[in-house]
């Protein structure tokens, strides 16, 4: 209750930008180890990796890989961000420009992506 | 405002009543509640104040889990219902009740290299400051800070980290790196390059976000980051 | 806790990894088209200098930035600290290094 409301009295943007960045960091470092061990299987155990593959097709496996790429994507422009308040000292609508243009670059070229394949 | 009693919860120490019934009236601070319970509940409680206006910094306490000078904090304004709760400020050693060992804080100041770097003595003319410089414009922002230690409560990365040397004396070290009567600039970054220095910045903001007389040390310590960064490439260490 | 030299190496990696994750956001989105199998990842990266260079580039980037990270954390939130801290950071980026160097090897020339 106390660690709750610790966390609720002090939940502004920039401080969930910020814990935000470190759980997806933490949760990448620890998929890491995983993801590695698995492709190195394409040595040691080729059916085993292609046993592991064929399970990214159940409902489960889909929704952490999600989670998984979501993180990525999370950590790497949570990263930018950050990088860009503490090496570039722009005016707030600049940042917000900044921002708003990176996002909307990224969603047209995934939406190409998409669509050419 | 619900209620003429208000319901307050004191986080202190064991031993003691550590909940008080107290009269509510209009413009009531914070600090005031604190008074009316020392002065007429628990003469034993123990806690620090001085100017009662915002400027000497010796009265904030942690409100309702966020950290405020309690002489410009009306109470009306934290209120949970009728109920607050009142502690010592976070991340300080606590002495009694509401009363905190401020040493830490300002050893960190001096870590810092947050002093005046002064060579000229009595002798001298006066140094002419422009005052549209870029720099005393970085230097301006900065220097209304009153020590309160607000911001050093309100930052996570203190509290996980207890070299760190917190927000307040790395914007004072800030401010003095602009300061052109300041010629501290090699010590001062050498001393926010160490391992308690700026780089254990996070920028989760805390200290911008609840900072009382709304200065920003977030970005006085970016300002450190790029700072010491360029003289990183420019000395290659 | 962390020196000018950590955060400058957790900056520059964070830098250097940015267009490869972007490239590897694209790749995962493009290769999971129609389900993914061994046979396709490998032939795509077996032989492939340019794989080996992006992924191995990646692998070395992150190994240095997660066990940077990982230090961070370990300290603020774990109380770890002095030798022991060092210790723990070097174990995670070696560690995370001689597993990425692997899994790298295996699906280009191994």
């Amino acid at each position: 209750m106390r660690a709750a409301r610790g966390i609720t009295s002090r939940a502004h943007p920039l401080w969930l930008a910020y814990i935000l960045h470190r759980l997806s960091g933490l949760g990448l470092a620890l998929f890491l180890p995983f993801h590695f061990w698995v492709l190195a299987l394409a040595t040691t155990d080729p059916a085993r990796l292609d046993g592991f593959l064929t399970l990214t097709e159940a409902g489960a496996v889909k929704l952490a890989e999600f989670g998984l790429v979501f993180l990525l994507a999370v950590h790497m422009f949570g990263g930018l961000r950050l990088m860009a308040l503490e090496f570039l000292p722009w005016t707030p609508s600049q940042k917000t420009l900044a921002a708003g243009a990176t996002a909307l670059s990224f969603c047209v070229a995934m939406l190409f992506l998409l669509k050419a394949i | 405002m619900t209620s003429n009693i208000l319901k307050v919860t004191l986080e202190r120490d064991a031993g003691g009543q550590t909940e008080f019934d107290v009269p509510a009236y209009e413009s009531q601070t914070v600090l005031d509640v604190v008074s009316w319970i020392q002065q007429n509940a628990d003469p034993t409680l123990s806690y620090r104040f001085a100017c009662r206006v915002g400027m000497c910094g010796s009265c904030a306490m942690m409100v309702n889990g966020v950290p405020r000078w309690t002489c410009r904090t009306h109470i009306s304004k934290v209120l949970d219902g009728d109920k607050v709760t009142i502690g010592p400020l976070r991340n300080l050693p606590v002495i009694k009740d509401l009363t905190v060992d401020m040493d830490p804080f300002f050893d960190k100041w001096v870590g810092a290299e947050a002093v005046h770097h002064g060579t000229l003595t009595r002798d001298d003319p006066i140094a002419a400051v422009d005052e549209t410089s870029p720099e005393r414009v970085e230097a301006n922002a900065g220097i209304e800070c009153i020590n309160c230690s607000v911001c050093y409560a309100a930052c996570d990365t203190v509290a996980g980290n207890p070299d760190y040397l917190g927000p307040a004396a790395l914007q004072r070290a800030w401010t003095l790196l602009n300061d052109a009567k300041d010629e501290g600039r090699a010590a001062i970054l050498e001393a926010v390059s160490g391992r308690g220095g700026c780089h254990n910045c996070h920028s989760m903001g805390s200290c911008t976000a609840y900072c009382p007389n709304e200065l920003d040390p977030m970005s006085a310590i970016a300002g450190l980051k790029r700072e010491t960064a360029k003289s990183f490439f420019k000395r290659g260490r | 806790m962390l020196s000018l030299r950590l955060y400058m190496a957790q900056r520059i990696t964070a830098l250097l990894m940015a267009p490869l994750v972007i490239g590897h956001l694209a790749v995962m989105i493009y290769a999971i088209q129609g389900g993914l199998s061994a046979e396709e990842i490998l032939g795509r990266t077996q032989g492939s200098v340019a794989w080996f260079l992006f992924y191995g580039i990646f692998v070395v980037a992150v190994a240095v930035h997660g066990a940077i990270g990982l230090r961070t954390v370990a300290h603020e939130w774990g109380g770890l600290k002095g030798a022991a801290l060092e210790v723990f950071m070097w174990a995670v980026g070696l560690g995370l290094f001689a597993m990425g160097a692997r899994a790298v090897w295996a699906v280009t020339f191994a």
